[in-house]
């Protein structure tokens, strides 16, 4: 096997797209749950029933964040340099958030029992800490690193819309694995977070289409046109379909109890697909393509070969794991 | 005044903020992985011996020490996260140098390990009632085979970054050459099996230490007393062993970075029968030792196995080697923690094979001991570390060259936001652990389902 530079290159942001997208759904639902957390002292099972649906995977999770910053860190050495540096005070506060929910998760556990509650509201807000920075650095992001105040605006809702598509996909998972009052109370969740995300989406669509001309020429030149605007259509349709759904859960024998999960992802992976089209092969937005960026061919060649080996088991053994934990969730014992 | 000027100078300086950032980040951070590597076998072992005997007292101490390290894994994870990320955003000359090596060794790191240990930890902590325990067992074995991969890889980029071989520089930029050369470089196996074994040490003293408080405070169960037995028996081994490895890691060093190891020695001249010093305070600035407390000849003799071998001084160096003082003194301290722990775990196992049981003094040596691993590995790795400065990369990069261009004052806000957050976390993780200890003192020896499966393991 010998791929030139360029082959390599976008292989290589092709896997680092699949790592942000797996990372967005994965540790996107349990950010979720922690967002939704209830913190009043009397509400303590319901806060035990959510986090043991999360207990067995948050972990894994939160591995393909590293990894996807992995593969910016291999791939694009410089882009990960200039990405990072801009992005300092959010990355920081973003790892605070981070380190807060995955001590609190363990703590929790472990605490006197009159210290539960207080490291079930760092969880929470943990989680909250996490999604909205990373939502800010979302935000800056996709407008090319300007500060001034249309921009933080613009970043400021991202922050906001971010945490609520982690709320949606969050709700949708515990539609999926709780029961009765808590399942009931998920539905409304899910209903109400995905509405806003509903808001969200469109405006993004419509800023991103406004502020970048070249965006707007590259979504709306026929042919093509006739066939990415498929994606923005699927994702509403998706939103829709999941809203009149909800309406009528939960029904009788939990049926179709995943469904909105499964939608939701199909909600992510249009969002997703919609960003790396318009931005697609520029790595940080006007500045720096892929290819400028891209580190040497000898070391992509090596950890290529690599990963080709590896990311296969991983995803095998990353299902072993959901299916061992398939169904409702039951009370989570350290045994 | 020295200290006020010294101080006004590191606030307004980026490059000692974000070195104090990242010392601070990764001292907390090897805390966690330094238990858990080697408890995850320990765990292994238990279970195994659990699983071939049916005796409940084996999955006793499975069960108190696995909560121990999930809580411990769980800190090792998150600040290991801020890790990943530091490089980009204190160090980004770091990247734009030697990415072409750095990132693919990390890169392996997480793909071979952080996956596999994660995914298996879930059904390790969790799954024991919804798998057979066989695949139980094998899911702790995985999580410690990528515990274990996962230090192969990092130690091999830090030996890596100590004694770089096996690429060439084209435009200031590190290409590879030879990954083997690379990954097996000279240092390498030196400083994993070091680090391995210091990890043994300081897991098996966590236990001996906690299983010592947890009889100390009356618990009657046999669990502890497993526990405390096996982590002694551990560290009587692996101390020793650590010894001969150690000193082989430093002739290696003594090879390869002879600064490092002048400094260690407080060598200033270069010297044919030079004294091992056991005290003294080096002065950089009259470039001599005050106050030392030499034993003739034995530096050398450790170094070159000649009482009149030539060990270089510092004075070879002049401008391109480590701060004496902090290398000199850390070494100690690494050194001084050996010999107890050598001491502590050759007297308490005597101890405890002679008499079965055990006494409160000895009892109270070893819970003196719990957290001596901690401080034996901190001061290691700052020999090793300081030692390599003023490089990052030995003869590649130094580390003034990779830093940030962010303003010093958002590299002092992060600076502070983390050391608040990291003693939060130390005191709230050594508070948990002691809550731990005590709770399990109340704890029943065993329940009825168990000693019904213990009667039909023994019939079987």
């Amino acid at each position: 096997m010998n791929l030139d530079a360029d082959v390599l290159a976008t292989v290589f942001v092709g896997l680092m797209g699949l790592a942000i997208l797996v990372y967005a759904i994965l540790d996107g639902y349990d950010l979720g749950v922690g967002i939704l957390l209830p913190v009043r002292a009397d509400q303590e099972a319901d806060r035990d029933t959510m986090i043991a649906s999360i207990g067995p995977f948050w972990d894994a999770n939160e591995t393909w964040l590293v990894l996807a910053v992995g593969i910016l860190l291999i791939a694009f050495p410089s882009a990960h340099s200039l990405i990072l540096t801009q992005l300092y005070l959010p990355v920081a506060v973003m790892l605070a958030g981070l380190i807060l929910r995955g001590v609190a998760f363990d703590f929790r556990a472990k605490a006197a029992l009159d210290h539960k509650l207080a490291w079930d509201r760092t969880f929470k807000a943990g989680s909250l800490i996490t999604t909205l920075s990373q939502g800010y650095m979302l935000g800056i992001y996709v407008t090319g690193f300007q500060w001034n105040w249309a921009n933080q605006l613009f970043a400021l809702i991202a922050a906001l819309g971010v945490s609520v598509a982690y709320s949606y996909i969050g709700a949708t998972w515990l539609v999926l694995k709780t029961e009765a009052d808590l399942q009931r109370r998920a539905v409304q969740w899910a209903r109400s977070a995905g509405r806003i995300t509903f808001l969200g989406v469109v405006s993004v669509c419509l800023t991103n289409l406004w502020v970048n001309p070249h965006v707007f020429d590259r979504w709306l030149q026929m042919p093509l046109a006739m066939f990415v605007l498929l994606i923005p259509m699927l994702c509403f349709l998706a939103l829709l379909g999941n809203d009149m759904l909800l309406k009528r859960l939960p029904k009788a024998g939990d049926r179709h109890c995943g469904v909105p999960f499964a939608l939701v992802i199909l909600v992510f992976v249009c969002c997703f697909s919609g960003l790396a089209f318009s931005f697609f092969p520029e790595v940080v937005p006007g500045q720096m393509t892929i290819w400028e960026a891209a580190s040497a061919a000898e070391s992509l060649q090596f950890i290529l070969i690599g990963a080709l080996v590896v990311i296969p088991a991983i995803l095998l053994y990353t299902a072993f794991s959901y299916w061992v934990f398939r169904g409702k969730t039951t009370e989570l014992h350290y045994h | 005044m020295l200290e006020t000027l010294l101080f006004s100078n590191l606030l307004s300086d980026t490059l000692m903020l974000s070195r104090i950032q990242f010392a601070a980040n990764i001292s907390f951070h090897i805390l966690f992985p330094t238990i858990t590597i080697a408890l995850c076998w320990i765990l292994l072992y238990f279970k195994v011996r659990f699983d071939l005997s049916g005796n409940p007292v084996w999955m006793r101490a499975y069960r108190f020490w696995v909560k121990v390290f999930a809580l411990t894994f769980a800190l090792g994870v998150v600040s290991g996260i801020t890790m990943s990320f530091q490089f980009g955003t204190n160090w980004p000359g770091y990247m734009e140098t030697v990415g072409n090596i750095a990132g693919p060794l990390l890169g392996y790191e997480v793909l071979t390990a952080f996956f596999l240990e994660a995914t298996f930890l879930g059904i390790m902590l969790f799954g024991i009632k919804r798998v057979p325990n066989r695949v139980h067992t094998f899911a702790a074995l995985m999580v410690a085979i990528g515990t274990s991969l996962s230090a192969f890889w990092i130690l091999s980029l830090n030996s890596w970054m100590q004694t770089p071989t096996g690429f060439e520089m084209r435009d200031g930029v590190a290409y590879p050459t030879d990954w083997w050369a690379i990954v097996f470089n000279p240092s390498f196996p030196y400083r994993l099996a070091h680090m391995l074994i210091a990890s043994g040490l300081t897991a098996s003293f966590l236990m001996a230490g906690i299983s010592a408080y947890r009889i100390l405070k009356g618990d009657p169960k046999q669990a502890p007393r497993v526990a405390l037995r096996t982590g002694l028996a551990i560290a009587a081994v692996l101390t020793p062993l650590q010894v001969f490895v150690g000193d082989l890691h430093g002739l290696n060093t003594f090879e390869h970075q002879p600064q490092k190891v002048a400094a260690m020695e407080g060598v200033w001249e270069t010297e044919n029968g030079a004294p091992l010093l056991l005290f003294a305070l080096p002065d950089e600035a009259q470039r001599r030792n005050h106050l030392e407390i030499p034993v003739p000849k034995l530096a050398s003799l450790i170094l070159t196995h000649n009482p009149d071998g030539e060990i270089r001084g510092l004075n070879e160096f002049e401008g391109n080697h480590p701060p004496v003082a902090p290398v000199f003194f850390a070494f100690r301290v690494m050194v001084g923690i050996g010999l107890l722990m050598l001491a502590c775990a050759w007297v308490g196992s005597w101890h405890l094979w002679r008499n079965r049981v055990s006494s409160p003094w000895m009892l109270k040596t070893v819970v003196a001991m719990t957290f001596s691993g901690w401080i034996a590995t901190l001061a290691g790795w700052y020999v090793s570390e300081v030692g390599r400065q003023p490089w990052l990369v030995t003869g590649v990069l130094t580390t003034a060259d990779a830093v940030t261009p962010v303003a010093p004052a958002n590299v002092g806000l992060s600076l502070l936001m983390y050391l608040a957050l990291y003693a939060f976390l130390l005191l709230a993780y050594l508070h948990t652990i002691r809550l731990m200890a005590r709770k399990a003192v109340q704890v029943e020896e065993f329940e009825t389902a168990e000693i019904v499966h213990f009667t039909e393991g023994a019939k079987a």
